[in-house]
């Protein structure tokens, strides 16, 4: 016999303060608008309307990092283009987190050589690694899927 | 490893005017992360109020190296870094590595193959400028259309996944013809798919052509006359909009181009309306090839897909277990590879936004010496400053759309 | 073989004693890197040259001598035929004069050959590296310049390589 079940009649849900603001995290996490390569076409299309990413709450894309809370990492990441990955992870507020979206992002993929970051994790941390060249609009979705399962098991002393 | 580069002023002087040092004029840096770059484009540019008085474009922010890795690898290896080079257009480009393969070692294609790959380019042709058409008009803030044509390209990748079980990175196309035959499903598919785009096109055009909207920031903006985009080399869509009717499929025909009746879009505006309105004709042409290929498909049923040279294409997998002399062939092929003389050809084809020419170079060996590729969005690009001096800032918007760039095929 | 192009060919080698070379009906001419702006003037207001297709090298380290190969691919869009130009260009300051003077859109290709092979070209009036960072050291696409393989992590050597790869720390 709990305090739930009294408190239940009233209408009032009680949680962890832990759960409930990992919960909302996930509810609406906005991605940053930012493609790199092929990777980013799927995006697209994960975005647009067969795939409708907007089911998961994700369908505003935001063109500032400063209004997001999510990079994917779309695409190969070159020597080039790496401090600018770094930037704009950097100018994403806190919390945040990062999706490495095919294998090119997650490993280098095809392209062993000179110009391309053998894998955006040695410039910026990245949470869930999406394998696939270019990884389906399904595998893009699982991949934000299991990362709402990160953050939703998320403890309350890791929170940034 | 990451830093920050630090370029000092000096070394960018000469790319501004004076008045931009004195501080009479704004420069605005545009890029790389910017929405509607179409990927990793950077722009600097010199502003007075709004009007631009110079564009100078940065690239090489997917330089992916891909001319050094293919000379590592063998020619049919090489083959998958193809598909992302521009990979809005990838049966295009496999096209046109294959037929840069078959010229320097002398391969001949069976008829069948040439029409499927016909069919498959044009069905990619289709599914770019959906692309293209979706993004242009998202720059000018018509949402909707980003959607339609998102959903209709599903369609084609569909049919891409059909044949070779991959959506956009096929590899179909392989030297000597294609992978495998079409499966049964194909024709239905891409039947469906005729009956149902043309009322989409016509749907296009009823939210886009007439658009007052739509009108009032493309016509008249971006104009470039017929002599300075042949002089900056503009092929393509952006060069038909100037009313030079040039088309590879037309001059030097490829892979039987020769047999299809269709016609080249042209308009003589020049401005970025008169680039969408070629475009959306293109969808039409494309639409005829695609009906004549399926008619000339039905004809060769059953005909041979690859071509039956084995120091060049690997026999099927049947004939392994019977034959003592495709044994050895397949594990040639497949361990080895093939030589290629030590010529040079370049081969220039049409894709989406304009020629894309490989130049392919053998030395002997089983691995290409060099391979360069000429790509539409390289040369594009390049006359991006010419067509945007003196205009708005919104505008440039909607000529990057127009000349329907890919930075994956300018970067290389 | 189409006469235009017959007759180009004829005037230049007349004019400049070039070299011929062909292969599947595609003709190339080995010039000397000295006269290539004038054959392309030539060829652009006399036999209607009008676009520059492409123009990329060629580097033949270690033995080919000269060194690297530039390589000019021209198109006429009147009368529809391709000519293809090549200049040996030597490894010592390897060097070619700039057409962009001729063909506007020779400007980032001989950007890119200096980027990418280092053979600069005299007179251009933007030479910056264009598609590698600013600050980069080396041409890539020469023979000599190494391919920055890295090893492929499998199962056996995951660990080894994990421990040498330069992860990020927050």
């Amino acid at each position: 016999m709990g305090i739930e079940q009294k408190l239940a009649n009233l209408g009032i849900v009680t949680t962890t303060l832990e759960k409930a603001v990992n919960w909302s995290r996930t509810r609406a996490m906005w991605p940053l608008l930012s493609g790199l390569a092929c990777c980013a076409i799927e995006m697209m299309a994960a975005e647009a309307s067969h795939y409708d990413m907007s089911r998961f709450g994700m369908e505003l894309m935001r063109a500032s990092p400063r209004q997001s809370d999510l990079l994917i990492v779309a695409g190969r990441v070159t020597r080039k283009m790496a401090p600018v990955i770094r930037r704009l992870y950097d100018q994403l507020p806190d919390p945040k987190w990062a999706i490495a979206m095919g294998d090119c992002a997650s490993c280098g993929g095809v392209f062993n050589n000179y110009a391309i970051v053998q894998g955006v994790d040695e410039v910026i941390p990245v949470d869930v690694y999406i394998a696939g060249c270019p990884p389906r609009p399904e595998g893009l979705i699982h991949g934000i899927l299991t990362l709402y399962e990160k953050v939703e098991n998320e403890r309350l002393t890791k929170w940034r | 490893m990451v830093q920050l580069q630090e370029v000092t002023l000096d070394e960018l002087k000469h790319l501004v005017s004076d008045r931009a040092i004195q501080g009479e004029t704004m420069l605005l840096n545009m890029g790389p992360q910017h929405p509607s770059t179409h990927g990793v484009l950077r722009l600097m540019l010199e502003l007075e109020g709004e009007t631009i008085i110079n564009c100078v474009p940065d690239i090489g922010f997917l330089h992916t190296g891909v001319e050094k890795n293919m000379e590592a690898k063998r020619y049919e290896q090489a083959e998958v870094m193809t598909d992302r080079l521009d990979y809005l257009n990838t049966v295009g480009n496999n096209l046109a590595y294959c037929l840069a393969i078959e010229k320097l070692v002398g391969l001949d294609v069976p008829p069948r193959a040439q029409v499927i790959r016909v069919i498959l380019a044009e069905l990619q042709r289709i599914g770019s400028h959906l692309i293209w058409l979706g993004t242009q008009s998202l720059d000018l803030a018509a949402m909707s259309m980003f959607l339609y044509c998102f959903r209709e390209r599903e369609l084609i990748l569909d049919i891409l996944e059909l044949v070779s079980g991959q959506r956009m990175m096929t590899t179909y196309i392989r030297p000597g013809g294609v992978w495998r035959d079409i499966p049964e499903e194909f024709y239905d598919a891409v039947q469906q798919f005729m009956a149902m785009f043309p009322t989409r096109i016509k749907q296009y055009h009823g939210l886009l052509t007439k658009n007052p909207l739509f009108i009032d920031r493309t016509k008249g903006i971006g104009v470039i006359s017929a002599e300075d985009a042949v002089a900056w080399g503009l092929t393509g869509p952006s060069l038909r909009g100037s009313g030079v009717a040039l088309d590879n499929r037309k001059t030097q025909p490829y892979t039987g181009y020769e047999e299809y009746d269709f016609e080249i879009p042209t308009r003589t505006a020049g401005d970025v309306y008169a680039r969408y309105e070629c475009r959306m004709d293109e969808f039409w042409q494309s639409l005829r090839i695609i009906e004549q290929g399926l008619k000339k498909l039905r004809e060769l049923d059953g005909a041979p897909v690859r071509s039956s040279n084995r120091k060049f294409v690997p026999p099927p997998r049947s004939e392994l277990g019977a034959s003592m002399e495709a044994l050895i062939h397949h594990f040639k092929l497949w361990t080895e590879g093939f030589d290629a003389p030590a010529e040079y050809v370049y081969m220039p084809v049409s894709s989406p936004r304009g020629e894309l020419g490989v130049y392919l170079e053998g030395n002997g060996s089983n691995k290409p010496h060099r391979v360069h590729w000429r790509t539409p969005s390289f040369v594009h690009l390049q006359a991006l400053p010419v067509l945007s001096k003196g205009l708005l800032v919104a505008d440039l918007v909607a000529i990057i759309g127009s000349i329907d760039i890919v930075l994956g095929d300018s970067d290389r | 073989m189409n006469n235009k192009l017959l007759k180009a060919i004829q005037t230049i080698e007349k004019r400049f004693g070039v070299e011929e070379h062909i292969f599947r009906d595609e003709y190339s001419l080995i010039v000397s890197p000295g006269d290539v702006v004038e054959i392309c003037r030539l060829l652009r207001d006399g036999f209607g040259f009008d676009m520059l297709s492409s123009l990329t090298a060629v580097d033949y380290w270690p033995e080919g001598d000269p060194r690297f190969h530039v390589i000019y691919q021209l198109y006429s869009i009147e009368n529809n035929i391709n000519l293809r130009l090549r200049a040996p260009v030597s490894d010592d300051n390897p060097a070619i004069p700039t057409i962009e003077g001729i063909y506007p859109n020779a400007n980032w290709h001989e950007r890119e050959i200096w980027d990418m092979f280092g053979i600069k070209a005299e007179g251009h009036s933007d030479l910056r590296r264009i598609l590698t960072p600013y600050d980069w050291e080396g041409h890539p696409l020469r023979k000599d310049y190494p391919l920055g393989y890295e090893e492929v992590q499998f199962t056996f050597n995951a660990d080894e390589i994990d421990a040498k790869k330069p992860y990020v720390k927050e």
